[in-house]
């Protein structure tokens, strides 16, 4: 049994079209996250989720029951929004009873969720405040409280950390994983951050124009994207694309970049079809911290490049090298020093490199 | 060189100085001009209120009264006791409160329930709807006199002040409900879907959580609406006649039809009379309005 099914789900605005034929399935106590650019969809889809929006096409199920015409206070769900969207005229306590009340559950289970739930969050001295006394960090926790009293079996969040600032946000990030890690309630969040989609899910479902993308573990959507967008989503600064040509020369495969004669060897490559490679052209995608300074494997291929450009942020720095007409962005520490305009030894770790066809944009 | 640059400073902030006293003293000159003029009407009113007709027909419009006197007020609003053709406004000022207090009620009871309905319930063609209430705006007055009559004959209530209700309300709906949508326009959203995830129907949502915040906005359209319907004179004098009337129309009756001589005091007193409504209502609304303006309590 599947907590929360999506079966072929379609929707659209009009004419416009906002998500297609999405598939998606979320075991007990998963966290999925929803990640994406603005406009790809993500929103609209946990809306659908919730039963806050209607749908053109296809079922959305939640523990095997088609809930696709189910009002949304009858889904069984929660949802925490990103403007907290805390009823402004009533205070703590009545914000986090409301739905309880509308529920008609009795008094004395309504204290005791209160006080259970106010206590866990720390909000319990806060509960005769209104809103607008509280801080963005307090105001979230409500929020959130305001979904665990009614102890859902799917909690919805959108973009809840979005309002607050950068230092807040990663206090409140860990807060939610602790959350998740003490009640393991299934969980759906959207986000556009792709440090809390990483550091939060247990799966992230990527998604762009409609359509998801790629739906994996975040470690297999950093390491092993399944397409460009995902490449270029993921990671900051993203993915290099080089654009180039494979070669194959008696067995053994090579990248070659447009522009260059550098033999690049592709070994221990997991290819998912090996036959015609030879002339294919291709992105060979890999991530600035995947390229070194020195030698700290027997694998790494070394490369000679151009630096042009130094970005100095702090605890590492960017530098930005030429590989024939083509940039290549790499993550150093900011303690070694690089001379601009000059050629300069690199390591490239070539086990955790990435290939895409040039044409289809897909992994191959 | 550093003391020629430190004298040019001081020479620039002697001529700020200067500029900036003269700018001043501009200012105040320019805004006591307009107060006065703003405030001289309602000073020859008072004035002339209290006055006797002796000293009208003797003295200038800007002379004090030789006494307070406030005879031409007691006339104004209770008569002078004697039986037909006496003309005054106690009757009919009781007429427009009972014409203005549901009228403004209900119009902005259906003027709030548009607006939340047109922002947080969006349905097919809400656009439309929207756009022909807007039109409502701006239709003048004269051109719904001849079917409003003619409404008001079928349903049997002219010349009478649940007609005026009707009439008001129908015609103030458009500007409530413009006023309302725009408020609730500006409240996200997000609070009408957690109130439905949490189970809150139609109503409730309405009640409980939109029309407890909505009270800058209810300020402003009570504000307005009592305005429009207290002073309006061409619904009430087209739709009532007589003993129906409201008090603008009895005003115009009191100073056009008095008798041979023209009682300026009485008359003033009466203009008085029929305008403290809508200036207490300013007074006391006002100051909610700011306060419901600052209390800012919807958005993080």
């Amino acid at each position: 049994m599947k907590t929360l099914k999506i079966k072929e789900l379609s929707k659209n605005f009009g004419t416009t079209e906002v998500l297609r034929k999405i598939n998606l399935e979320i075991d007990e106590g998963n966290f999925l996250v929803l990640l994406g650019p603005s406009g790809c969809g993500k929103s609209t889809l946990l809306n659908i989720i919730a039963g806050l929006e209607t749908i053109n096409e296809g079922n959305v199920f939640i523990d095997d029951y088609n809930v696709s015409k189910v009002e949304p206070k009858d889904r069984n769900i929660a949802m925490v929004f990103q403007s907290y969207a805390l009823y402004p005229s009533m205070n703590v306590r009545e914000n986090m009873i409301f739905g309880l009340k509308q529920a008609k559950t009795s008094k004395e289970k309504i204290e005791e969720q209160l006080e259970k739930v106010s206590k866990f969050l720390q909000v319990d001295q806060l509960l005769e405040r209104k809103p607008s006394q509280l801080s963005g960090g307090q105001r979230q926790r409500v929020a959130i409280g305001r979904a665990l009293v009614r102890e859902p079996r799917i909690f919805l969040f959108d973009e809840p950390l979005s309002n607050l600032d950068a230092k807040l946000r990663v206090e409140m990030r860990r807060e939610i994983k602790k959350l998740h890690q003490q009640l393991k309630t299934t969980v759906v969040y959207v986000t556009h951050d792709q440090t809390e989609a990483m550091s939060l899910g247990t799966n992230i479902a990527i998604m762009n124009h409609g359509v998801i993308q790629q739906n994996d573990t975040p470690e297999n959507i950093y390491n092993k994207p399944s397409n460009t967008f995902v490449a270029d989503f993921i990671g900051s600064p993203s993915m290099n694309l080089i654009k180039g040509n494979l070669k194959e020369n008696s067995g053994d495969i090579f990248f070659v970049a447009s522009g260059s004669n550098l033999e690049v060897p592709i070994k221990d490559y997991d290819f998912k079809d090996k036959s015609n490679l030879n002339n294919k052209e291709v992105f060979f995608g890999i991530r600035p911290e995947h390229i070194f300074f020195k030698k700290l494997h027997e694998t790494y291929f070394e490369i000679t490049l151009r630096a042009d450009l130094s970005e100095y942020i702090g605890h590492e720095q960017i530098v930005t090298f030429d590989y024939a007409n083509q940039e290549v962005l790499a993550k150093f520490s900011s303690t070694i020093k690089i001379e601009l305009a000059k050629e300069i030894r690199l390591y490239f770790d070539l086990t955790q490199a990435s290939l895409f066809d040039a044409q289809t944009q897909e992994r191959i | 060189m550093q003391d020629s640059l430190q004298s040019t400073y001081k020479q620039l902030e002697q001529k700020s100085k200067y500029t900036n006293i003269f700018l001043r003293w501009f200012l105040y000159f320019i805004l006591i001009l307009f107060a006065s003029y703003f405030i001289f009407p309602l000073y020859v009113m008072i004035v002339t209120s209290l006055k006797t007709m002796e000293e009208i027909r003797q003295g200038t419009l800007l002379t004090w009264p030789s006494a307070l006197n406030f005879d031409s007020w007691a006339v104004a609003w209770g008569g002078r006791g004697y039986g037909a053709g006496d003309t005054f406004l106690k009757p009919y000022f009781w007429n427009s409160i009972k014409m203005v207090v549901p009228a403004v009620f209900f119009s902005t009871f259906i003027g709030a329930m548009a607006g939340y309905v047109l922002t947080k319930w969006r349905f097919k063609g809400d656009k439309w709807v929207f756009l022909f209430l807007l039109f409502g705006c701006f239709i003048p007055y004269q051109a719904i006199l001849l079917p409003m009559a003619r409404t008001l004959g079928v349903l049997g209530i002219s010349n009478s002040v649940i007609g005026l209700v009707l009439v008001h309300t129908v015609y103030g709906i458009p500007f409530t409900t413009l006023f309302f949508r725009n408020f609730y326009v500006s409240i996200p959203t997000e609070l009408v879907k957690a109130a439905r995830i949490d189970g809150a129907g139609f109503f409730k949502i309405f009640f409980k959580i939109l029309l407890p915040i909505s009270a800058p906005i209810i300020v402003v359209t009570v504000i307005w609406q009592f305005t429009q319907i207290w002073n309006d004179f061409l619904f009430g004098s087209t739709f009532s006649f007589g003993e129906a009337a409201p008090i603008q129309v009895a005003l115009n009756n009191m100073v056009l039809s008095s008798t041979s001589v023209k009682e300026y005091n009485v008359d003033m007193a009466s203009a008085i009379i029929a305008g403290i409504p809508t200036l207490i209502v300013y007074v006391l609304a006002g100051k909610y309005f700011i306060r419901g303006l600052t209390s800012g309590a919807v958005k993080g």
